[in-house]
């Protein structure tokens, strides 16, 4: 019974984690249509930047995400703006290559400029120690994921459905020509929806740090798997998103405590038996 | 020039590149035979993503089946001539090829593409389990072949290897040079112009498409099971997602749709890679990285076709 409890209360933690992360690029995806395998460099640059805020600059956490998240998105306006609008309703290929690509040239640059060290992030005092619900306690870091990827998801449907820019999304996604002629500025609603979808990516980083280490393969290392929760979750749709990241955490959590010498077999098994079902994901919506 | 003429001189070109590399770099075969090997790979990819329009992430899996089989063949069953193990490797590629195409081809686009990296990956860790067989992690080990038809030994400068490899080769290129264009090759690049017509002209897509995964997995599989000869190790990465996204990468560097891009795109990436990796691997990533986003911006058919580009302005010029 402990070991069950253990393994839903880290399913929880790590599915939220891959939650916040793979929703920017769920964002990117469904939404603009760009396959962004560099999505994990981003979470891996607002990682090295609150673990420098927080390490070499001796600022509190807290400060310290809020300064990931706008460094990344300072950091990834110049790429949308030359690199990534290049692309935009390019065949998939080619996304990839470029955004491979881009990938490489980041996971470079972090190893020359910063070593290929793993950069802590170091907890506050509150989050540190585990909590205890009465039944059982759990680490208060993991429930601070869980509690940021609730507030993610909440505050992500309430801009996408219930804002003027949700609208005015919405409308670009579903007829850029038409949305522009009506006066929606769309490169705008795009740009601004990349800044988003990255600084969701740099949120997710700082917050999972302590479950996806931050070192200079991360953006390899999870490209895979943030790609695979968005495919199997349905682009573009924050409860498939949602659905995808916890049933995938939970696989891969318990492959871990009960077989880790099949290591991730069973994640990928699970990968193919849901998109071989459902090709557009478990919330897609068919083109 | 006729077809037969502009093949022969194609043959010749290659042979000639081979033998001057030969003596060019005596201490560098090992490199030249391991190019040569990824060299099958990316030509195998090429024809399921170039010609038939497949877009894979996953295609190291054929790769490394091929290797597997002939390791495990000469290792475990005592099977060594260079020559068998050769055919059993493309066999292995071939079954893996068809058996795998079953699944990537369920999907369209971006589902294509996760799924064959979850082919990748589920291979990946069926062979970091089976370790028994495939001596997981560590590598399997004990591949000894035996002399090439009984005379030619493998030597310690792999010169018999590299001369294996070459002719080898050369057989796999005219090969492929009549498959892509015979009728069969022809329907594969309709399926990639446009699926749906092919479908309403009466044509099979599926069974087509899986009949090219089945000749792109031989490829693939003698390229995998030339690795094991030559360097008489197969390794994990052999059968990794890494391997598949440089070939890819190789591919588009080359230029796709070409046989010649695939070849070139092989030679020009393992050569860098070996060069620069040497002084510090971290920089060959960033290098890749800037070619590669540079090839998408400016270059979107390869190095063949800026060549291409090039020579018929020039001709245009002279004209």
């Amino acid at each position: 019974m402990q070991t069950v409890l253990s393994i839903a209360a880290d399913s929880l933690a790590y599915g939220m984690v891959l939650f916040i992360i793979s929703i920017g690029l769920s964002v990117t995806m469904g939404l603009m249509k760009v396959v962004n395998l560099a999505h994990g460099a981003f979470a891996m640059i607002g990682g090295y930047i609150a673990s420098y805020a927080t390490q070499q600059l001796g600022l509190p956490f807290g400060v310290g995400i809020v300064a990931a998240v706008v460094g990344t998105v300072l950091i990834g306006i110049p790429l949308e703006r030359f690199l990534y609008r290049r692309i935009y309703g390019a065949p998939e290929l080619t996304q990839v290559l470029m955004t491979i690509g881009i990938t490489f040239i980041i996971i470079g640059i972090a190893n020359f400029a910063l070593g290929p060290t793993l950069k802590t992030i170091p907890l506050p005092s509150q989050l540190q120690g585990p909590v205890d619900l009465g039944f059982r306690s759990i680490a208060a870091h993991k429930l601070f994921a869980v509690a940021v990827g609730l507030v993610v998801a909440a505050a992500l449907w309430f801009i996408v459905e219930r804002t003027p820019f949700g609208v005015r999304l919405r409308a670009s996604v579903d007829d850029a020509a038409m949305a522009g002629a009506l006066g929606v500025r769309t490169k705008m609603v795009y740009a601004v929806s990349f800044a988003l979808a990255i600084g969701l990516a740099a949120l997710g980083g700082v917050v999972g740090a302590q479950l996806l280490p931050i070192e200079p393969y991360y953006a390899l290392h999870y490209m895979v798997t943030f790609l695979v929760v968005v495919s199997v979750g349905g682009a573009g749709s924050i409860t498939g998103a949602l659905i995808a990241a916890l049933l995938l955490g939970a696989v891969q959590t318990t492959g871990r405590y009960i077989m880790p010498e099949y290591g991730e077999f069973f994640f990928y098994l699970a990968v193919i038996a849901v998109v071989a079902v459902f090709p557009h994901g478990l919330m897609g919506r068919s083109k | 020039m006729s077809r037969p003429i502009r093949d022969l001189i194609a043959v010749l070109v290659l042979a000639v590149v081979a033998v001057v590399l030969f003596f060019l770099f005596p201490t560098n075969l090992a490199l030249l035979t391991r190019i040569v090997a990824v060299m099958l790979l990316v030509l195998s990819l090429d024809l399921v993503t170039g010609f038939a329009g497949v877009a894979t992430l996953g295609h190291a899996a054929l790769f490394g089946a091929g290797a597997y089989a002939a390791g495990i063949a000469a290792a475990k069953f005592g099977i060594t001539d260079p020559l068998l193990m050769l055919a059993i490797g493309a066999v292995a590629g071939s079954v893996a090829g068809a058996l795998s195409s079953l699944v990537i081809l369920r999907g369209h686009g971006l589902s294509q593409l996760v799924l064959s990296i979850a082919v990748v990956q589920l291979a990946h860790e069926a062979a970091n389990k089976l370790s028994a067989w495939t001596g997981g992690s560590d590598g399997l080990s004990g591949i000894a072949p035996s002399a090439l038809l009984g005379m030619f030994r493998f030597d310690l400068f792999g010169r018999t290897a590299f001369i294996m490899a070459v002719v080898m080769l050369l057989l796999v290129f005219v090969i492929l040079r009549v498959v892509v264009r015979s009728p069969f090759g022809m329907l594969c690049r309709g399926i990639k112009q446009d699926p749906t017509r092919v479908r309403a002209m009466g044509a099979p897509v599926y069974s087509t498409l899986v009949k090219m995964y089945a000749i792109a997995g031989a490829v693939a599989g003698l390229g995998g099971a030339l690795s094991a000869i030559a360097t008489k190790v197969v390794g994990l990465d052999s059968l990794s997602f890494n391997l598949s996204a440089e070939a890819l990468v190789m591919l588009v560097l080359g230029g796709t749709g070409k046989l010649f891009g695939a070849m070139l795109g092989a030679l020009v990436f393992v050569w860098f890679e070996d060069r620069i990796s040497a002084i510090n691997p971290f920089h060959w990533l960033t290098v890749v990285g800037v070619l590669l986003v540079a090839v998408v911006l400016f270059a979107p058919n390869g190095l063949t076709g800026a060549a291409e580009a090039i020579w018929k302005r020039l001709r245009r010029a002279r004209s």
